[in-house]
């Protein structure tokens, strides 16, 4: 297992690299020019400008900003955005956020994804599948900003339970209506892989053995079936948790969250390049981390998984 | 070849006289078989494969015929949207048609859905959009299978060096959200039509694809029937494309039918966010954007392209559970 993570952390080394250089590539390198944004519409001073490239490293060729970001972002240095606010400042105030808002969405899919999935699959055939499917299979394909402006006009404007926008983040209470629209299409997806899940191996050879040796349902159900069933849907839970940590651009957007989504969207629409690339290398290593961890965790619960 | 005269092995035999002299000689063992055991005759009739199966049992499932030809329909309305309507999308007429509610008797007229904020008929909007979402669908479907495809085929079957290096480049593709990415990438570009759109979903989006070929490549080629043609003589192309290929696409497929879905919301997601498609192109998602707008006077401005764009997803993702469905032998 210890030279199986080093050999994973290794190679989790260029894909960082490549991911930042990526992002850092298609932030710079594109045409558009963010100092001549800075001045609007006033004719920009040009010993101003050239100051300014200079100051932001604008003025030299791309692999060595390159490097220079890399220099301080080893020396845990986001740089400044192009208004001059700290970029590791920015970050510190919308992760929070974002990660409260990811919490509630993963709640929620646990909570009705799951009992879903188990349902429909135990009771495969019957109309409590059908009905799940249906409903499922509706929610992945409703868009999610179409769900969240009918469930921002229903229940906030409508019946008036919630405040339309989110004033205060730090107010759970607020959080529970974007985080059920940014947990909808995950929890359509956990009931479903549940289900399949549950009825795969319910054909399998010891849930027949457990039948015949007599074992009352129940146990059957909750000692052999779930516990080898749920091996796939922990992972998928894993992998969703890093992918709702990069924050939900249309739910945050809609509901005036503001998140790690919100304030990336502001960036890569003011092309504030230090941002963009800050917050998208903070998600690239969220990502590199989680889809470790699950894989971890794959081997943790399913012993016939051994990694050298 | 022990197995061959089982009454339950599917494998076909040639016909007698195709030159497979084994063959011919076990088909003796295998009619005195038969006389035994009376094989139900609709069963020997033909020899199926994956694919001739998965058809059979496609043709039989409701859920299949009705996503085939809700997508005839869709693509038909993208391809001549014409057809359904006299009306002009663009034609924006304010002091007549401002926010005028449906008028439910106008059957495939006009106003049969209403106008929007602009005086546009909502319908002909509805239909003239159709193109650039089945466009947008279509083509990165194509261009990321055919991309990814061939990395996750040539990962696969080279392996060594060729694999760490492609799969370290699908991992650094992967780790770039496919919405973020695009909209960094498309926000560079001041003019974007479908063919921009196109390009950025499939540039970011091909590593689905290659991983799944990748997986599929890897399985299929220890199987015997590999061995042997590599033991023939069998050259690279020969058993890339004529043996490992036919087999391992199945998964393919059917990830490529459900991403197709994936991809549709995605352009609209990207035209309602204002970093998709512009004007003139029609698009659900930009529709939907400035319908929020008038939502409380005008539902319909929002429910119609909404419901159209939800409609399209649904078709492609039944589509591809039905054919996962049926190229998954598990479950048969």
């Amino acid at each position: 297992m210890g030279s199986y993570i080093i050999r994973r952390v290794l190679q989790m080394i260029p894909v960082f690299l490549g991911a930042t250089f990526l992002i850092f590539v298609m932030v710079y390198a594109l045409p558009g020019d963010p100092i001549a944004a800075m001045f609007g519409d006033k004719a920009a001073d040009p010993a101003q400008v050239a100051s300014l490239r200079h100051k932001y490293y604008l003025d030299q060729p791309l692999w060595k900003q390159y490097l220079h970001y890399m220099n301080n972002l080893f020396h845990l240095d986001f740089g400044t955005s192009f208004t001059g606010r700290s970029v590791a400042d920015i970050m510190a105030d919308a992760f929070p956020v974002t990660i409260r808002l990811a919490l509630v969405a993963f709640f929620f899919e646990i909570v009705v994804g799951l009992p879903l999935g188990v349902l429909s699959g135990l009771k495969r055939g019957t109309i409590w599948d059908t009905l799940v499917l249906i409903i499922t299979l509706l929610v992945i394909s409703i868009p999610v900003f179409v769900l969240g402006y009918i469930a921002q006009t229903v229940f906030a404007t409508d019946l008036g339970w919630v405040t339309p926008t989110v004033q205060d983040s730090e107010d759970i209470t607020q959080l529970i209506l974007p985080g059920a629209v940014l947990a909808a299409l995950s929890l359509a997806y956990v009931a479903r892989l549940t289900r399949t899940s549950i009825g795969e191996n319910l054909r399998a050879d010891y849930i027949r053995t457990a039948t015949a040796k007599g074992l009352p349902r129940r146990t059957i159900v909750t000692r052999h079936l779930l516990r080898n069933s749920l091996i796939p849907v922990v992972t998928f839970l894993g992998t969703d948790l890093g992918a709702l940590m990069g924050g939900a651009i249309v739910t945050e957007g809609i509901f005036n969250i503001k998140g790690v989504g919100n304030i990336l969207y502001r960036a890569i629409g003011q092309k504030e390049g230090p941002t963009v690339v800050g917050i998208v290398t903070v998600l690239v290593v969220v990502y590199l981390v989680a889809s470790l961890l699950v894989d971890l965790l794959y081997a943790v619960l399913d012993p016939r998984i051994r990694y050298a | 070849m022990p197995d061959v005269h089982d009454e339950n092995d599917p494998k076909p035999l040639p016909p007698p006289g195709s030159g497979h002299l084994d063959y011919v000689g076990n088909q003796g063992l295998l009619v005195e078989q038969d006389t035994l055991i009376e094989p139900d005759p609709a069963k020997r009739e033909e020899a199926r494969s994956l694919w001739g199966d998965a058809w059979r049992d496609l043709r039989r499932q409701p859920i299949f015929i009705l996503s085939a030809l809700l997508i005839v329909l869709l693509v038909i309305i993208a391809i001549f949207p014409g057809l359904f309507t006299n009306a002009n999308p663009r034609q924006a007429n304010l002091a007549k048609d401002f926010l005028r509610p449906p008028d439910w008797t106008d059957f495939f007229g006009a106003g049969w859905w209403g106008y929007d904020g602009q005086g546009r008929s909502v319908y002909a909007r509805v239909l003239y959009g159709a193109r650039a979402s089945i466009t947008v669908g279509i083509c990165v479907t194509l261009a990321v299978t055919v991309l990814g495809g061939l990395a996750g085929m040539a990962a696969g079957f080279f392996g060594g060096w060729v694999d760490s290096v492609l799969s370290r480049v699908i991992d650094i593709f992967f780790g770039i959200p496919l919405l973020l990415g695009c909209l960094v990438l498309l926000n560079a570009f001041t003019t974007r039509t479908v063919w921009t759109v196109v390009l950025a979903l499939a540039v970011l989006g091909w590593t689905q694809i290659a991983r799944v070929m990748r997986g599929a490549v890897i399985t299929v080629k220890q199987a015997d029937y590999v061995v042997a043609g590599k033991a023939l003589g069998a050259g690279t192309n020969r058993l890339m494309f004529r043996h490992i290929l036919p087999n391992a696409l199945a998964p393919v497929i059917v990830v490529a039918t459900i991403a197709l879905g994936g991809y549709i919301t995605a352009e609209a997601t990207l035209s309602f966010l204002g970093i998709g498609l512009q004007d003139p192109t029609i698009s659900w998602g930009v529709d939907i954007s400035s319908a929020q707008k008038v939502i409380r006077q005008a539902p319909y401005v929002l429910f119609f392209p909404a419901a159209a764009l939800s409609v399209t997803v649904l078709a492609f993702i039944m589509m591809g559970d039905a054919v996962r469905d049926a190229l998954d032998p598990k479950l048969r």
